[in-house]
């Protein structure tokens, strides 16, 4: 096998990689607080939809600004219903991801009619580390990328930092594990999770705009794809751990990426094997997870102990 | 028990539902047509009810695999399984309804088209049971694992009418057009309603009989109801109780598909279903989850569905509105049910077999 067949296949799985590690980081947040978010994908969706007409209007900073407010606001309307209103946040995560998907899909047809496909917004191009890009086999793949990778890394000890080494990454984490301490000790648990959910959803929306200001330039409805729910099984692969979670990203950024190995070695598989890969991972990595007892206690519950 | 549309005040209810599905339909529409919101809302129904035409060629053929769907849905919540799958259980039906109908001869009494439907719906059940067994043996949340096997079952899709179901010549991503044998008689002549539809109704009733008069209906409402309780006080099994209702829902979903290729478009292709399968959950929360109200609200999105391609073909108005005013039905359910203090799903759900995994839901 070529150098240039392994830098392809690492270079395609740290692109595929990005989106998904951003939103599995923001939804391990999520999490953490006792939310599960399965609005996700409506959140990665409104964020990709947000960026096209903020680029438009404005250019690339208002384009990546307008992902994150996409992001955020589905994110608030889940965040209105299932902690404000303490609703079943799997039904409501369902419908949100539902009105994403629609409202975005229908706002794409009345903004930019039929002619939408040859819609093309300037992309932000790879900068390469000096130095790091020049290490062996995994130099440029993991530092030849555009700055939104980067700013992943940097996020991960970021994350790590907030979560275990201060006070409210504590807070956090209790209101996650039992809201009724966070009660009993005054800081209730209704701020927590309206944090970790505001951070998932303005990750969601980073990636939703990496989808169009990074890697396509242009919108396609529906084209978040199911990242958001693959980035939950992400986030149960990863174990609630900021670096877990993005490693887990990896290997689902490697499997999709695997394509490129096997157009490089000859092997002819039907195409579609590799789009559905993600998904058959995604489900035994939910497996697999089951004996390792670390999700957060209080995950998705609605109801407090009396 | 509550949503139960024998007594007047539930009936009553039901009926302030579907007006406010109609309400919100017609304010979206007004909200994105701008100055063309007359045409577009004559266009809606035209498409819809407008016509005797449209009424069994449009409405009723689009609530047909709604009807199917939603009643998937419906059994499987009261059981307290949350298949959000019903979309991909929905596409292998079709592809094994397809398979079976493209290769049997006629047989007396139409039995090859049973033989289509009863493939499909064994095709549905197995699909839903990858999901059953995900959950039993691994605690896997059935909402992330049926969402994941939608997908997979949309590029299996994508490979059969590519690959081993392709038509001869090669060219078109489909299969060939089906024999008039192995299509679904119509039922209301000069139009396109199908045999499909009478089928649907006969389900109905027959979930909406199970779940209240026999016994195993009971099992299924008290495992959805409270486990625990069912477990303890009933000595239900819980476990096979639930995994028995959500092979019968993928089963169901199943059977939606083969209507539809049997009786609608006598090909497979990749986009058979517009979203059935994700409409139906909007289909069954909105009738609260009881199985004659399916019906009605089955029919409602069926017209809402058929009139919006009216609309958008003579109004320019895009037909994914529709879905919009889907989604904001499931949440105004949910909100009218926090307000009155209940839970949208009347149901705590049974847990899975692990309470550490995945979303786990206590």
């Amino acid at each position: 096998m070529s150098a240039e067949a392994v830098d392809a296949f690492l270079q395609a799985a740290v692109r595929t990689a990005t989106p998904l590690g951003l939103a599995a980081l923001g939804e391990s947040i999520t999490e953490r607080s006792g939310v599960i978010n399965i609005g996700l994908e409506g959140a990665i969706i409104a964020g990709a939809f947000a960026a096209l007409v903020g680029a438009d209007a404005g250019g690339i900073a208002p384009g990546w600004a307008a992902a994150i407010a996409g992001g955020l606001a589905i994110s608030a309307l889940f965040g209105l219903f299932t902690v404000s209103m303490r609703a079943d946040q799997i039904i409501t995560g369902t419908a949100v991801s539902l009105l994403a998907l629609g409202l975005t899909a229908t706002l794409y047809r009345l903004l930019y009619g039929s002619a939408g496909a040859a819609l093309g917004i300037p992309t932000s191009g790879p900068v390469v580390v000096p130095g790091l890009a020049q290490l062996p086999v995994v130099g440029r793949a993991l530092f030849a990328q555009p700055l939104i990778t980067y700013a992943l890394y940097l996020l991960v000890p970021a994350v790590w930092w907030w979560l275990y080494r201060t006070h409210s990454g504590l807070a956090l984490r209790a209101a996650g594990e039992s809201p009724e301490a966070t009660v009993a000790a005054g800081i209730g648990y209704r701020a927590q999770q309206w944090t970790g959910l505001l951070v998932g959803g303005a990750l969601a929306g980073a990636a939703g705009g990496t989808l169009v200001l990074v890697q396509t330039g242009t919108f396609a409805e529906g084209m978040s794809a199911g990242r958001g729910f693959i980035a939950i099984a992400i986030v149960a692969l990863g174990r609630w751990h900021p670096l877990g979670v993005v490693l887990a990203a990896l290997l689902f950024g490697g499997a999709n990426a695997l394509q490129f190995l096997f157009q490089a070695m000859g092997w002819s598989v039907p195409y579609q094997v590799f789009l559905a890969l993600p998904y058959v991972i995604a489900l035994l990595a939910l497996a697999g997870a089951r004996q390792r007892r670390v999700s957060p206690a209080a995950l998705g519950r609605t109801e407090l102990a009396a | 028990m509550r949503g139960d549309p024998r007594t007047l005040s539930a009936a009553l209810r039901g009926a302030a539902w579907l007006l406010a599905g109609v309400a919100i339909a017609a304010v979206l529409i007004l909200a994105v047509s701008g100055g063309a919101a007359g045409s577009a809302l004559s266009a809606l129904w035209r498409g819809s009810l407008g016509s005797p035409a449209a009424f069994f060629s449009g409405t009723l053929v689009r609530a047909t695999p709604l009807l199917f769907a939603g009643l998937a849905v419906t059994l499987a919540f009261r059981a307290g399984i949350l298949n959000i799958g019903a979309e991909g259980q929905l596409l292998v039906g079709a592809a094994a309804a397809a398979a079976v109908a493209l290769r049997l001869w006629t047989l007396p009494f139409h039995l090859q088209l049973v033989a289509a439907l009863a493939a499909a719906a064994i095709a549905g059940a197995l699909w839903a049971a990858v999901a059953a067994t995900l959950r039993r043996r691994f605690g896997v949340l059935e909402v992330i694992s049926t969402l994941m096997l939608n997908f997979i079952a949309l590029h299996l899709l994508s490979f059969l009418v590519r690959g081993p179901l392709q038509e001869p010549s090669g060219i078109y991503p489909q299969t060939l057009s089906l024999a008039p044998a192995m299509r679904l008689p119509v039922v209301v002549p000069g139009t396109r309603l199908h045999a499909g539809f009478l089928l649907a109704l006969v389900c109905a009733l027959s979930i909406w009989w199970v779940l209240r008069h026999t016994a195993a209906g009971f099992r299924l409402r008290a495992s959805g109801a409270n486990a625990d309780a069912a477990a303890s006080a009933g000595r239900i099994d819980v476990a096979a109780t639930t995994t028995a209702a959500f092979l019968v829902s993928g089963a169901l979903a199943g059977i939606a598909g083969a209507v539809e290729v049997t009786g609608v478009t006598f090909a497979l292709y990749e986009n058979i279903s517009p979203g059935y399968g994700y409409s139906a959950i909007a289909v069954a929360l909105l009738a609260r989850l009881h199985p004659l109200a399916v019906i009605g609200t089955a029919v409602l999105f069926g017209a809402l569905e058929a009139g919006a391609g009216a609309m958008q073909r003579d109004a320019g108005v895009p037909a994914e509105i529709v879905k919009v005013a889907e989604a904001l039905l499931i949440l105004l359910v949910i909100a009218a049910d926090r307000l009155r203090g209940g839970d949208a799903m009347r149901s705590r759900r049974a847990a899975p077999a692990s309470p550490a995994t995945a979303g786990a839901v206590a």
